[in-house]
């Protein structure tokens, strides 16, 4: 078994990026216009990292599946995004941005990436604002910030609930001004199909324009995979609909690692699913966490009668309310960690105590916000005396400003009204911490090859705290690739332009042409998204928030025939020199086939529970995750072979020297 | 509830297109308008038929990708949504649902339902953003204090999602609502000061280059907006542009 080589600096945690930014090699500006840079998605991390980039000098060429960079799925975060400002001076610093990231993820990150992130984190604030990020401000023009899950300190940054609108609108507007400058080249409505090795190095890629349908050689010296998780796997998942796995998992195949598939982070709060034809979850931000109560009936009774419609929960009074977050975890209460949350909502549900038809819903309530909001709103504009109406008037306002959009979606959604009856909320998937494998300098096991925002393993562990995406996507594309990237082809610059007709390029085209061509010609009984539906609930039964042995087995010999059925059977309408949603989604749904057979492979063999990865075998006698770090505190970065099932284990051990190893604890 | 869907259908942008009826059944209240176009699409896949393509993709209202003209408003008949957010409770058993792509000249039919938009991209790049380096070596955050009216004034304008209802509204495919949002949210903000002239100036020389209309000031704009983004931003465009002009 092989030791995968993280690259870490030397010396001190706080100086190791420091002293590396200083050790490594600059490619000198008239070099950099000889060097050409992929980069495979344009969200937070690739759109930052194309606009940083272009503008050091390198020529950039982006490519997204949507029509518009702008339209990449980091624009659908809600809440915030952290950074150790302290602004707030409640005792904020880096070393506690790592420590709660590091304690969040479960103690499955590595602290180097980690303290790096935190160390970037306040300048991602600076630069967003230079940029005209509209933030949210305090009456005396100053930054706003406010809590989020898992931490004690109020460092998120927001703008409403549409902070990645704003976050990515402002990446988008700094690509865009190298679009005019000429230095990104952006090509829409292209996917990448494969990855092109020249001598083992990254060079190119092959792209499909999705209008016409042509398959597109392009070379590079470098490409930088930025194109988002996995979590469609399960079919229903808050991502969008077109969020995929295939340039990462194209990539695994040509010899990246994948590290950790199994870690999934299933978010508490989202809208629960309604029936057979739903397409997708829509997430509540979890900063309605800050203001909103999550709660159950105590009784049985109550909770059958509601779910049947004779009973309302605004008719339960406070004693007949379970407040179990608040009972279970009183230090944190309503903002423990997502996976946390996630699994407390479903015990509650799965003992019978769900709210909604289908059983699999609480409530998240907002009536005490609305009056306490209400009481501080009078008192503050000098209502002594104000009524229970004139109360609840003004709260309500004052939750409007914070939550407004957020309320007004769900109102859309469910057609109830969040404002006079609590919303109903359900775990869904959410995000993937898993990823390919990156070293220190964010390089897969390919030479020449990046990989960053949630495409990479390396920040979150085992669960990923609110509002620490964004931090990570914009992190890695502004400040650490910028850096590293120049390192490795301050060793090109005497390559000159990669060309497109080489023997491997032909190759490659061919092998995605070929992989086309069995999808068009494929038996034609069932629909891609039969298949894909027939996976997630694989996925979300087996492999979900509670994993066990017999489960994930099963699971596995599920996944394998299910994709040999696919590859006999699906059918695909239309032309492949055309534009063509079903072959998209074909194509898509063939990458997930693989890479859930690997999911449930690296659930199976990790046997403790971390984080998202639950594994009902390994937990305390209270019912929370049991880690054992004696013999799985490592990253498990899988090598392709073939067949999921010949995929080879690769460990990379974890090393805390600048923190202790504990239970997590939230009580 | 049981349906009629007319609806557009073009194979490609050099094709000529026509309206092609579909019977749906079965469809429920609870489905968005999106998922109810899934199930026909299933119907015509499990026919051999070609399924109607329509862009979509986040789902929740906020990438700005899904667009469709139905029943002659963008969006559907429902307020300050996008048509992935409008649900089939919305509409009566029995109902014709007549559904086209957004109509403008400088948005060209890809295929059926889908409609190239990349003349936004294209006013976007000509001045819609603040010529900073990302580097990362600013000054701190707070020491740009900003009024939070003005903050928030800038954070409304700055919500507009790019999905060219606004101009599948207006009875002249103008686009000064979607840029003198990006335009008021620079104008705004002490950020965007320095280059406020050049950056009117050139992104509204882009738009007329597209081949969008005028203004004419009917306001079907601000209705449609799925963001609710305010007329006031054009007032506002048209300010700083004559300023702009009379800088030379």
């Amino acid at each position: 078994m092989s030791i995968l080589e993280s690259k870490i600096p030397e010396g001190p945690l706080k100086d190791k990026w420091t002293k590396h930014k200083n050790d490594i090699n600059l490619v000198n500006p008239a070099n950099k216009r000889n060097i050409d840079i992929i980069i495979v998605g344009t969200g937070l991390a690739g759109g930052a990292a194309a606009a940083t980039l272009a503008e050091l000098g390198y020529n950039v060429k982006t490519f997204c599946y949507q029509d518009s960079p702008r339209r990449a799925h980091s624009i659908a975060a809600q809440g915030g995004i952290n950074a150790s400002k302290n602004y707030q001076g409640d005792g904020d610093s880096d070393y506690r941005l790592f420590y709660d990231t590091v304690k969040g993820g479960d103690y499955r990150s590595r602290e180097a990436n980690v303290y790096r992130l935190a160390e970037v984190s306040g300048n991602i604030i600076d630069q967003c604002v230079a940029q005209g990020v509209p933030f949210a401000r305090e009456y005396g023009g100053y930054l706003d910030n406010r809590s989020f899950g898992g931490v004690l300190v109020s460092r998120t940054f927001y703008a409403k609930g549409q902070t990645g609108q704003q976050l990515l609108l402002g990446a988008y507007s700094a690509m865009n001004r190298q679009i005019n400058r000429g230095k990104i080249q952006s090509f829409n409505r292209h996917e990448m199909m494969d990855l092109v090795l020249v001598d083992g190095k990254a060079r190119g890629i092959i792209a499909r324009d999705m209008v016409t349908g042509e398959l597109e050689r392009h070379s590079a010296h470098a490409v930088v995979l930025a194109s988002g998780g996995y979590g469609n796997v399960f079919f229903l998942s808050t991502n969008a609909m077109g969020s995929n796995v295939m340039a990462a998992w194209r990539a695994h195949r040509r010899g990246a690692y994948f590290a950790n598939p199994c870690y999934t982070q299933i978010h508490p709060t989202c809208i629960p699913v309604t029936g057979d034809h739903q397409s997708k979850l829509t997430l509540m931000s979890e900063s309605l966490r800050n203001d909103g109560r999550i709660w159950v009936p105590k009784k049985k009774e109550d909770a059958i009668a509601i779910r049947e419609g004779k009973k309302k929960p605004t008719e339960l009074s406070e004693e007949e309310r379970d407040y179990y977050l608040e009972r279970r975890y009183p230090s944190f209460g309503n903002l423990v960690p997502r996976d946390v949350a996630s699994r407390a909502a479903k015990e509650r549900c799965d003992a019978g105590f769900g709210v909604n038809k289908t059983g699999q819903a609480v409530y998240l309530d907002f009536a005490s916000a609305i009056k306490r909001y209400g009481k501080e709103a009078a008192f503050t504009s000098g209502h002594k005396n104000p009524s229970e109406a004139e109360i609840i008037k003004l709260g309500k306002e004052v939750v409007e400003s914070k939550y407004g959009n957020l309320f007004q979606m769900y109102e859309k959604i469910t057609d109830q009204n969040p404002y006079e009856t609590p919303m109903m909320i359900y775990p869904a998937v959410h995000y993937t911490m898993g990823g390919l494998w990156v070293d220190y300098n964010l390089q897969t096991t390919i030479p020449g090859c990046y990989a960053a925002g949630e495409a990479n393993f390396s920040d979150h562990g085992a669960n990923r705290l609110g509002a620490s995406a964004l931090m990570q996507g914009l992190a890695d594309g502004y400040f650490v690739l910028p850096y590293t990237i120049g390192d490795y082809l301050s060793k090109d610059i005497r390559t000159g332009k990669i060309p497109t007709d080489s023997p491997e390029f032909e190759a490659t085209e061919k092998e995605v042409k070929d992989k086309i061509d069995r999808l068009m010609n494929a038996g034609g009984k069932h629909s891609v998204d039969t298949y894909h539906k027939k996976l997630g609930k694989i996925m979300w039964e087996k492999c979900g928030m509670a994993r066990n042995e017999q489960g994930l087995r099963e699971a596995i010999e599920e996944i394998k025939a299910l994709r040999e059925d696919f590859w006999k059977n699906v059918k695909v309408t239309g032309s492949a020199t055309a534009k063509n949603a079903e072959l998209e989604k074909a194509g898509r749904v063939a990458d997930f086939l693989e890479l859930g057979e690997l999911f449930a492979k690296d659930a199976l063999h990790r046997n403790e529970s971390c984080g998202g990865h639950f594994r009902e075998e390994y937990q305390t006698e209270e019912g929370e995750a049991l880690r054992d770090d004696e013999n799985f505190r490592y990253v498990a970065a899988w090598e392709y072979k073939g067949e999921p099932s010949d995929a080879a284990l690769h460990k990379e051990e974890l090393i805390f020297n600048n923190i202790e190893l504990k239970t997590r604890s939230y009580k | 509830m049981k349906l009629t869907l007319k609806i557009w259908r073009q194979e490609n942008a050099k094709a000529t297109g026509k309206m092609v009826s579909y019977p749906i059944d079965g469809i429920e209240g609870d489905m968005s308008f999106l998922e109810m176009l899934d199930v026909l699409n299933e119907e015509l896949v499990a026919k051999g038929e070609d399924p109607v393509e329509f862009d979509h993709d986040c789902r929740e209202g906020i990438c700005g990708t899904c667009s469709l003209q139905i029943n002659g408003e963008p969006h559907g008949p429902d307020r300050l949504i996008t048509t992935c957010q409008l649900h089939m409770r919305k509409f009566n058993d029995g109902d014709t649902i007549v559904i086209e792509p957004f109509r403008a000249n400088a948005f060209p039919v890809v295929k059926d339902l889908i409609v190239d938009r990349s003349a936004f991209d294209r006013i976007q790049q000509a001045g819609g953003y603040v010529s900073v380096n990302t580097s990362g070596n600013t000054i701190d955050a707070n020491s740009i204090p900003v009024n939070k009216h003005d903050a928030d004034d800038s954070f409304a304008a700055a919500t507009c999602i790019g999905c060219g209802a606004c101009v599948a509204a207006c009875k002249n495919a103008s686009a000064m609502l979607f840029t003198s949002a990006k335009v008021s949210q620079y104008a705004l903000l002490p950020q965007g000061q320095v280059e406020a002239t050049d950056r009117v100036m050139n992104m509204v020389r882009q738009m007329d280059l597209e081949g969008f209309g005028n203004c004419t000031n009917t306001g079907a704009c601000e209705i449609e907006c799925p963001k609710g983004i305010s007329l006031e931003n054009i007032a506002r465009m048209n300010r700083e542009y004559l300023s702009a002009s009379t800088k030379g």
